[in-house]
């Protein structure tokens, strides 16, 4: 049986070293070499096509690397028991709930699926995590009744009800307005700080990645351009880094240059 | 067609080692079969109903012409739990919940929900494939066997109310006790089994293997009936072949 408590605990250290993928004859990933620290929150940031997906979907099993490994507290991704003894949970980018059973199910199916609590157990479990997302009067609606950023929250508190000791999130706030993505960047923080586990962020939202990250990788076609502290990151000295981080709308004026007669 | 083929085959494979967990499974089981049920119960009531009419319509005038209406029991009974039932029902089936399974499996898989099960590390084969195929197996003989005896009304309303066949219920009666034993129905039953498992095993097998967005979840679900449809009749013949040959 899984292991599974409520507690807090120490997130796993993730090595990844020579991954190489290539998808439809396009070498999607090349060389790639990580570490990410236990309990720290780990940006890869990049511009869409750059790969950060696919590396996150090696990294929690999703994908088989053409070359190179990916290592958890030094054991071998696919080695054996080792996800007896990992928990590993994804926010996917389109949430991913299941569409035909209600939030409650979706947040508590893991916990269902592997028998780890009696029913009445899994009902409190499920209420106390969505009320930790701020949905605790949605337990009985389902996903096509939520917005965006409720389904967003439902997926996070899927995650955490596995107590997991890595947490991946792909593109956690896009598609979002403004305000909701605070919400959600705040919750990742908060999650974080309170139960120590280790967090890998993919994300194209610069404001996301200098508000959240412990440290950052630059990614770009399928290479590691830069990693660093987020100060380390702003003062990189590699031209498609600044190119990234600088880039921004020019023309101020282009919505009253169209409303105006 | 051969990667396919062996594809699906390996997918029943896993399906059949996955069985003992059927019980854990089983209020997916139970939804199954509620929607097998309340979506072909009242199409296999009218199908066979009329199935049985028409083969008494075409067949009855003939055979009286001849002196041969006190046949005419026989020839439904056996027809009707041998053959026409059991492909009629699984063309009906593969029609009716082939498709939706197809279709939710695939929008599942273009929709990350099934990567979102691996990663919750639900095994989705267990999750969403063993309980369907359970379902299928277990309706499929007893919409098969329904629709059976509501074939034989429809063959017996026409003979007897027929002018042009005019056959009394109890010699319709008779003769169908007469010609059809046990192991003719059994016949017929063992074929929906095998047939079930062909209609849940290639659906399944086309919604696991969905890729693209609506698109490819509407060429999945036409692949699925189509390909189910086909290999129901191809298998037919060969299964008609060996139950002829064992004698049953």
């Amino acid at each position: 049986m899984i292991p599974n408590g409520t507690s807090p605990h120490q997130g796993v250290g993730v090595r990844v070293r020579g991954l190489r993928k290539a998808l439809g004859g396009r070498a999607v990933l090349q060389d790639i070499d990580l570490d990410v620290h236990p309990g720290e929150t780990f940006v890869i940031m990049g511009p869409s096509g750059s790969g950060k997906t696919v590396l996150l979907k090696h990294i929690i099993g999703l994908e088989s690397p053409d070359a190179g490994e990916i290592l958890l507290d030094g054991q071998p991704l696919h080695a054996p028991g080792l996800m007896d003894r990992f928990r590993l949970a994804m926010v996917f980018q389109s949430s991913a709930l299941l569409s035909s059973i209600t939030v409650a199910e979706n947040v508590g199916l893991y916990l269902a699926e592997h028998r780890l609590h009696s029913p009445a157990e899994i009902t409190r479990i499920v209420r106390e995590k969505l009320a930790l997302v701020g949905l605790a009067d949605s337990e009985d609606k389902y996903p096509g009744e939520l917005s965006g950023g409720m389904r967003k929250r439902a997926a996070i508190a899927r995650a955490l009800v596995m107590n997991p000791h890595l947490i991946l999130y792909d593109e956690p706030t896009s598609e979002l307005d403004p305000l909701i993505a605070l919400a959600i960047a705040d919750e990742i923080r908060r999650l974080q700080l309170r139960l120590g586990v280790t967090s890998i962020v993919v994300t194209h939202d610069r404001d996301l990645a200098f508000g959240i990250a412990d440290r950052i990788a630059m990614i770009h076609e399928g290479r590691i351009l830069a990693v660093g502290g987020p100060g380390q990151i702003r003062q990189s000295a590699v031209p498609l880094v600044q190119r990234f981080l600088q880039a921004e709308f020019k023309e101020p004026n282009l919505a009253t240059e169209t409303t105006s007669p | 067609m051969f990667q396919n083929l062996g594809e699906m085959l390996m997918l029943l494979g896993r399906t059949l080692r996955m069985l003992p967990q059927t019980w854990g499974q089983r209020r997916k089981v139970m939804d199954q079969l509620f929607e097998i049920g309340n979506a072909s119960l009242l199409m296999v009531c009218v199908l066979s109903l009329f199935i049985g009419g028409v083969l008494a319509l075409q067949t009855g005038p003939v055979l009286v012409d001849r002196g041969l209406g006190s046949v005419l029991g026989g020839i439904i009974g056996l027809s009707m739990c041998k053959e026409l039932s059991p492909v009629m029902v699984a063309v009906l089936i593969a029609g009716r919940i082939g498709s939706a399974m197809a279709a939710e499996i695939g929008s599942m898989q273009v929709y990350q929900e099934i990567d979102a099960l691996r990663t919750m590390n639900i095994h989705p084969v267990r999750y969403l494939v063993l309980p369907r195929l359970v379902a299928i197996c277990v309706a499929l003989p007893l919409l098969v066997l329904f629709s059976v005896l509501v074939g034989w009304t429809g063959g017996l309303l026409v003979s007897a109310n027929n002018p042009e066949i005019a056959l009394p219920t109890e010699g319709f009666l008779s003769n169908l006790r007469q010609s059809v034993e046990i192991a003719d129905l059994a016949n017929g039953l063992l074929k929906s089994i095998v047939f079930a498992a062909i209609i849940g095993t290639v659906s399944c097998h086309q919604g696991l293997h969905t890729i693209g967005g609506p698109r490819g979840i509407g060429r999945s679900v036409t692949k699925a009936v189509v390909n189910s449809i086909v290999l129901i009749l191809v298998l037919d013949y060969f299964l008609t072949r060996v139950l002829l040959y064992i004698d049953l």
